[in-house]
């Protein structure tokens, strides 16, 4: 069963056409990878499906729901979990309130709730904590659940990034160059980490990545594109000895 | 009937250009420092009184002097004068914190309060008696068909219009006006490619403060009372202006001027004047609610 | 004794009840004993509606790192509405004819309308939370500027409530009430609505649901990518700050008794301003001793007149270039004096 599929999207900035005819289709539990050369609109292709864009035309399906023209919160509470380039942290907000934010769309409770302090605000907060303390055991990261994000090292805040998007339980992931910035021995070791996230939540991943090491030691697939068009599309081996591939990435002379 | 369509028409081009030349000023600095020179009303205001102070002073030493002569002198001076204020408060103010790197809203709030102290400062130092402007020469009324018009209304349409064309000359076709323009583009590519980024906006504040003076000159001339808080609901009805014409676009800010100034004449027409400021306001906010970036301004979108 | 020290430290007591209400007994006794006089009744009044002003705009502007600076228009609108409420309700005027209630009914329905005049100011918080949607930093500055300068100038234009010539009268709805008990009620129910106001920003930002308005200060774009309706968190943080500082109008309006447009004008939120970056964006123990110094300040610059109003801006300008952080910058009292914490804090959850 699939649980993303993208339909003959397109995309245009004014003149420029960021995407197009984009087909797509994420199947349940695998590994997914998009690569091309840089400015190829990957990250507009992520950001369409997290409600950033309104695609200007085409059909985003998740999980049997079109989601093309939602709010990316609304998209966000369909359990679609996404990191950014850019580590995107709360970096005045401890490390558990980043996690907890991820249950606001389902508080439960409103401000007058707040206000008073009501029974049912307090029980929910404390469920709330309960959970995110939780998640933070199975990562490890219990420690560190009242530092602050800008006071841990690079590779951890990456960690705690992804950690925060698990926490919206999703189903898909989507994950923007997470090894971006990180040094070879850490690399090495976000594999792994993205490894037993995929075997521990049971859930699809899709990512963008420059580094070919991640791409082929994660993916069961991967998507290749470049000037918003697909190029290539097949299992790493295929990926890698495609000629079109190559041309996009080197240049005609490379051949 | 016609006749008062074609007074309205000129009174709104008078006043259109008044908000032109400061809403000028408004946008040349936001262009090259995105920075909204909440500051520059009041750079107006003062002008005003530079151009009162420097203008009774040859009216009184230099009597027997023609009129464009004295005119010709307190405008050069005031242009001075007012440059002289606006650099000293980019120097002091704005630049230091521009050094540190401080977060745009710290200039922003920090343009508000220079404002607040030129206005109050001003009252505090010359008190509270509104001083009237000085007649350099004498007004002429020309008459025709139906329709009266002094020479000071036509000086101040044609002044307008040829800063308007200098200032697009500079920025169009001069060294400086070309990194002026790169400015605005990439700021920390500048210093890169050589071009000394703190010449660029002393110059930019030089134009944009001897617009204020020469706006501040005319309005002296035309409504000859001045007052300390003059400076704050023109410029802001300036900023609106360049707002509405699209902030950072000469073109836009220059045009916007005008549709403010026809604006309030035809507000003027059919409801009391006190509904003036009401009715800019309003304008704004729906303006910048529906189309931030105005007429003529293109869309920054932020990276994802 | 030592069972009562662990029992402290076990249960983290919560000292803040009865600091106030000790500090707020002390207060009234003194009122009530002749030691304070009207004059420091008055400051300490200012204070109250001072540090409502300062600690309803930190919600914006300190929590939510928006930047607006209009706060005195929605002080008008509440102090507007609050004081016709009031006119209308508990006193004979030429213009709203006879009472509708008994005057002396006020000494209970007082603060309801004084939150009245909040509940339209929330809603007049609207006008400046929907264009913030789109709009950001210097462009929702020049919004919250201009819905400023539109208040103003509506009421200024508006002349069945007395235009620019103000509007007065409700002086005789607190004699009502004092001709019930003889009690300064103005004093208590600012030093109630300002200690409630403070409570209640309090309790929203710490909840997961206000962490959402700060979520959008550090970055609107992983508040939305995690589900928070920043959409929404914006319209409820304009409109309890704005409702908030309506609040604040009507006491102010009670206070004085009279009324008019520009004393609502943009200085008056610049005043709004000053305390709330003296005191530090997103701290609360700041707001509240910002607006402390700063209306002694006021009060002691009283003789320098117009000089006023260039030492406060001049004040703001080296606070930005030396102390943008503020006296507290985000932190609390409980972060520089920690041991305080286990009084003062709430329990973990």
């Amino acid at each position: 069963m699939s649980l993303l599929k993208i339909n003959d999207m397109t995309h245009r900035f004014g003149g420029l056409t960021a995407v197009s005819n984009l087909n797509y289709e994420l199947e349940d539990g695998k590994i997914y990878g998009l690569i091309g050369p840089n400015g190829a609109g990957k990250t507009t292709v992520f950001n369409l499906v997290s409600g950033f864009y309104n695609p200007s035309m085409g059909e985003i399906n998740y999980n049997g729901e079109v989601i093309n023209g939602m709010a990316p919160h609304d998209v966000a509470s369909r359990q679609i979990g996404r990191t950014f380039q850019n580590i995107r942290l709360w970096e005045d907000m401890t490390v558990l309130e980043n996690i907890k934010m991820s249950h606001h769309f389902k508080l439960g409770y409103n401000l007058i709730d707040v206000f008073f302090k009501t029974k049912k605000y307090q029980t929910r907060e404390k469920e709330i904590t309960e959970e995110a303390m939780e998640l933070l055991e199975v990562f490890k990261l219990t420690d560190l659940a009242h530092e602050r994000p800008s006071s841990l090292p690079y590779g951890i805040q990456r960690r705690v990034e992804i950690a925060r998007a698990l926490s919206l339980g999703p189903k898909l992931l989507m994950l923007d160059e997470p090894a971006a910035g990180l040094s070879t021995a850490d690399v090495v070791e976000l594999i792994d980490y993205i490894k037993w996230v995929h075997e521990t939540f049971n859930i699809t991943i899709w990512m963008i990545e420059h580094q070919m090491q991640v791409i082929m030691s994660l993916c069961d697939r991967i998507k290749v594109i470049d000037f918003g068009q697909e190029i290539a599309d097949g299992v790493p081996e295929e990926i890698q000895n495609n000629p079109e591939v190559i041309k996009a990435y080197l240049g005609d002379g490379a051949i | 009937m016609f006749s008062t369509l074609l007074q309205n028409l000129f009174n709104a081009l008078q006043w259109g250009s008044f908000y032109s030349m400061i809403a000028l000023g408004y946008c040349l600095v936001y262009g090259v420092l995105r920075l909204i020179n909440f500051a520059h009303g009041d750079i107006f205001m003062m002008a005003c009184y530079f151009a009162f102070f420097i203008a009774s002073w040859f009216l009184g030493n230099l009597a027997g002097m023609p009129g464009p002569i004295i005119f010709g002198l307190t405008m050069i001076l005031t242009m001075v004068a007012t440059s002289g204020l606006g650099l000293f408060i980019e120097r002091v103010a704005y630049r230091p914190l521009r050094k540190k790197g401080a977060h745009r809203l710290y200039v922003v709030i920090t343009a508000l309060m220079l404002g607040f102290i030129l206005e109050n400062g001003n009252l505090a130092v010359l008190g509270a008696s509104s001083r009237r402007f000085p007649d350099m020469f004498g007004k002429i009324v020309f008459q025709f068909a139906g329709v009266s018009l002094t020479n000071y209304k036509i000086i101040v349409i044609v002044t307008a219009v040829l800063a308007f064309a200098l200032l697009n000359l500079i920025v169009n076709s001069t060294k400086i006006g070309m990194a002026m323009r790169a400015v605005s583009y990439d700021k920390f590519a500048i210093p890169l490619m050589g071009i000394p980024l703190n010449r660029i906006i002393t110059f930019t504040f030089i134009l944009g403060s001897s617009l204020a003076a020469v706006a501040g000159i005319l309005f002296g001339m035309s409504y000859p009372v001045l007052d300390p808080y003059m400076g704050m609901i023109i410029g802001w009805k300036a900023f609106i202006a360049a707002v509405v014409g699209g902030i950072g676009d000469i073109k836009g800010a220059f045009l916007g001027g005008f549709i403010l100034g026809f604006i309030e004449i035809i507000v003027v027409a059919f409801f009391p004047s006190s509904y003036k400021d009401l009715i800019a306001f309003v304008i704004l906010l729906v303006i910048l609610s529906v189309k931030p970036t105005g007429f003529f301004g293109v869309a920054k979108s932020t990276k994802i | 004794m030592d069972n009562a020290i662990t029992l402290v430290n076990k249960k983290h007591i919560n000292l803040w009840p009865a600091v106030l209400g000790g500090g707020a007994l002390i207060i009234l006794g003194l009122v009530l004993g002749g030691v304070i006089n009207q004059y420091i009744q008055t400051v300490l009044m200012f204070i109250g509606i001072n540090i409502i002003l300062s600690a309803s705009l930190n919600i914006v502007n300190g929590y939510m790192g928006e930047f607006s600076c209009g706060h005195g228009g929605f002080m008008l609108v509440g102090a507007y509405t609050s004081s016709i409420l009031s006119v209308l309700f508990f006193t004979k005027s030429p213009w709203l004819g006879a009472p509708l209630l008994p005057p002396s009914s006020a000494v209970f329905l007082f603060p309801l309308v004084i939150i009245g005049g909040g509940i339209v100011a929330a809603f007049a918080g609207l006008l400046v939370a929907i264009p913030s949607f789109k709009t950001r930093d210097d462009y929702l500055a020049i919004i919250t500027i201009a819905a400023n300068f539109i208040f103003v100038s509506l009421v200024n234009n508006l002349e069945f409530i007395g235009g620019s010539r103000g509007f007065m009268g409700m002086k005789t709805t607190i004699y009502a009430m004092e001709d019930v008990a003889d009690l300064p009620f103005t004093l208590i129910w600012t030093m109630v609505f300002s200690t409630l106001s403070v409570f209640l920003i309090r309790r929203l930002m710490r909840s997961t649901f206000g962490k959402g308005i700060s979520s959008i200060r550090h970055d609107e774009i992983s508040a939305e990518i995690m589900g928070v309706n920043t959409n929404n968190m914006k319209i409820v943080a304009f409109m309890v700050s704005s409702g908030l500082a309506g609040i604040a109008g009507g006491l102010f309006a009670h206070v004085l008794g009279f009324i008019n447009p520009s004393s609502f004008n943009i200085m008056k939120s610049t005043e709004c301003l000053v305390m709330v970056y003296l005191g530090g964006m997103g701290s609360l123990s700041g707001s509240v001793l910002s607006a402390v110094v700063f209306t002694f300040l006021l009060e002691v610059m009283r003789p320098l007149q117009i000089l006023k109003w260039v030492i406060i801006p001049l004040m703001l300008i080296l606070l930005m270039q030396f102390r943008p952080e503020g006296l507290m910058g985000n932190r609390e009292l409980t972060d520089i004096f920690p041991k305080l914490k286990p009084y003062f804090k709430r329990r973990d959850l």
